[in-house]
């Protein structure tokens, strides 16, 4: 009697309608959220693209001896300003150098500043996102002011001050200052992103069952609700890597992130503008290369979220 | 709504605080030696030495100079530049270029991107949607460092369609690169936001009732359903006025306009502290005024939000 009773109420509340069992829903097995979205992914041109471009933008940064033979160091005065040739693709630059190979090589710093660049700031992100929704309250408060603080501060002007302040009296202040400079600025979204989907999932029956086991908060903010938080974060932060590598070239390009001898896209763009009357293509190809790494990443990130969000379908 | 706003008023306060704190620190705090930078390569005599060191209080402890920089900021006075300029000249001079070229390219990023978003919102998954949808990704991707450049270059160089620099007193129609430069990703935000907020709005049930009401799908469109799609652009694109501001400070670079970036990069260089926290202060308070106006507008707008 009282089975049947909560089974009533149950259908005649909004929203909870039985589905449909028709013989042809049958047939096919049915899909969990995730199953769909994977499914959509490898259908996605969009993703397809992007992931072949990233790949091959990693690769060359880890291998750019298969791409040029030619020594993106070795500059020579009497090559100023030549046209393309056999090997050197793109022509030589203002200091004779071998534009190609200098493109090529410049991949290195833009996927090694953006790859550490992501991990610390989404460090960063879970020290301060997960306690932030997990416990609530006061710590929630604090937390969410810092972020507020952080992120009332303009981006670029932030960077620029903290680059010159952490790389001024070295010589060569390595990557290190701009993966600083990078996690300590881009964590902010990341870590508003899990907080909020931290309190989404601390209320679900399976966090409730946890507890219930005697599982310490620990181990539930860990084993139970970061793995069904993950996915919004990864999409923030895949993004995030575009958007960072393009930083570090701004930086570069004003020449407070990488320094010669270093070998970056932004160094490379703006010694090549002020002689662009002269040569273009010494510019164009770091741009352009510059242009479809931070793209591939873009991309990759907004067709994983179409994927796994289906209310912007 | 009272309660509200006293409340972001004392969190914005902090926020100012917090902010110029950690860009003073990051500016005076263990700087190498700020009297050898402005001297540049040249030595300096250890007299000299001395009457800068006390007329920029460098002798004293941090936290003091901290004080007598805001208790001057309060007064109007924001200090004397390195180079011996009254900061407050330099601003008078800088805020009107930069306050120029922002509003310019605000106005681009939101007459273009409003109206192509709502075509694209109304012919969804069309030919002109999908277009605007990869071109705008693109230049979301394309860093100011990047198309500034490439326009200077294409369209000022080769093609001569506008001048290649702005200068010190620049006109209306030198601004209109930069502007469009400067305003490019707003521009695509603008689109990407109209677009997904008019398809929204067009499956709401009012839109269904205005047509069955018999109205001009131009009306249904124009009046109806945009009134209610415009209220996070307006949002976004408030805050971006105060982003702008900031950003500008590569495309003035390169377009070689005197404005408020120009200055402040001219200082981050050379490390004129007085310089840099001056218009670092006035830009941060600008950009939390803009976000603060932005929240309270979002109440005007929609009925529906009450702040308690």
């Amino acid at each position: 009697m009282s089975d049947m009773g909560s089974v009533v109420a149950a259908e005649t509340l909004p929203g909870t309608t039985a589905p449909p069992a028709g013989p042809e829903e049958r047939a096919e097995k049915p899909r969990s959220l995730t199953a769909d979205a994977l499914r959509d992914l490898r259908r996605s041109a969009i993703f397809w693209t992007a992931c072949v471009l990233g790949v091959l933008v990693i690769v060359m940064a880890a291998f750019p001896q298969w791409f040029t033979s030619a020594d993106p160091r070795s500059c020579s005065l009497s090559r100023q300003f030549d046209g393309p040739s056999g090997s050197a693709f793109f022509g030589f630059d203002f200091q004779g150098c071998d534009v190609y190979a200098r493109t090529v090589y410049g991949a290195r710093a833009s996927v090694l500043v953006g790859t550490f660049g992501v991990a610390l700031a989404a460090i960063l992100a879970l020290l301060i996102g997960m306690p932030a929704g997990f416990f609530g309250g006061w710590i929630d408060a604090l937390l969410s002011r810092v972020t507020d603080i952080v992120l009332g501060v303009p981006y670029l002007l932030a960077g620029i001050v903290l680059a010159k302040r952490l790389s001024s009296g070295r010589e060569d202040p390595g990557i290190w200052a701009v993966v600083l400079v990078l996690g300590l600025l881009g964590w902010t979204t990341a870590a508003r992103v899990i907080r909020s989907s931290v309190i989404g999932a601390k209320e679900q029956d399976y966090v409730a069952a946890a507890r219930m086991l005697g599982a310490s908060n620990w181990r539930i903010m860990w084993r139970h609700i970061l793995p069904n938080a993950l996915a919004p974060t990864v999409v923030v932060l895949t993004i995030a890597l575009g958007a960072f590598i393009a930083t570090e070239a701004t930086l570069s390009f004003l020449g407070i992130g990488l320094r010669p001898p270093a070998i970056s896209w932004g160094i490379d763009i703006a010694s090549a503008q002020g002689h662009v009357r002269e040569a273009a293509v010494p510019m164009l190809a770091p741009a352009s290369f510059l242009v479809v790494t931070v793209l591939a990443f873009i991309m990759l990130g907004d067709a994983i979220r179409d994927a796994f969000d289906p209310r912007l379908r | 709504m009272y309660r509200y706003v006293v409340r972001r008023l004392l969190q914005m306060v902090l926020t100012f605080f917090g902010a110029t704190f950690v860009v003073y620190a990051l500016m005076f705090a263990n700087q190498d030696d700020p009297l050898q930078a402005l001297a540049g390569e040249r030595p300096v005599t250890p007299a000299v030495r001395q009457v800068l060191t006390e007329r920029y209080h460098l002798d004293e402890p941090f936290l003091v100079q901290y004080g007598y920089y805001m208790k001057g900021m309060f007064t109007g006075d924001f200090g004397t530049s390195l180079t011996g300029r009254k900061i407050t000249d330099m601003m008078a001079q800088a805020w009107p270029v930069t306050i120029r070229l922002a509003l310019l390219a605000i106005v681009f990023a939101a007459l273009i991107g409003v109206i192509a978003g709502v075509i694209a919102g109304i012919r969804r998954a069309g030919v002109f949607d999908n277009t605007t949808l990869v071109l705008t990704l693109v230049v979301i991707a394309i860093p100011v460092i990047v198309l500034g450049p490439v326009l200077q270059f294409g369209l000022g160089i080769e093609l001569k369609w506008f001048p290649v620099t702005a200068g010190a007193t620049p006109t209306f129609y030198a601004l209109l690169l930069p502007a469009f430069v400067l305003g490019a990703l707003s521009l695509a935000v603008t689109m990407r936001l109209t677009r997904t907020s008019v398809a929204e709005n067009l499956r709401a049930d009012y839109v269904r009732t205005a047509k069955a009401k018999g109205l001009k799908p131009r009306r249904v469109v124009g009046i109806h359903v945009l009134r209610n799609s415009l209220i996070p652009v307006v949002t976004s694109l408030g805050i971006d006025i105060g982003n702008l501001m900031g950003g500008a400070i590569i495309t003035e670079g390169i377009f070689n306009i005197p404005g408020v970036g120009f200055n402040l990069f001219r200082g981050i260089r050379t490390e004129d502290g007085p310089l840099v926290v001056g218009f670092v202060s006035v830009l941060v308070i600008i950009y939390l005024v803009c976000s603060l106006l932005v929240d309270l507008l979002y109440a005007v707008l929609d009925p529906r939000i009450r702040y308690e």
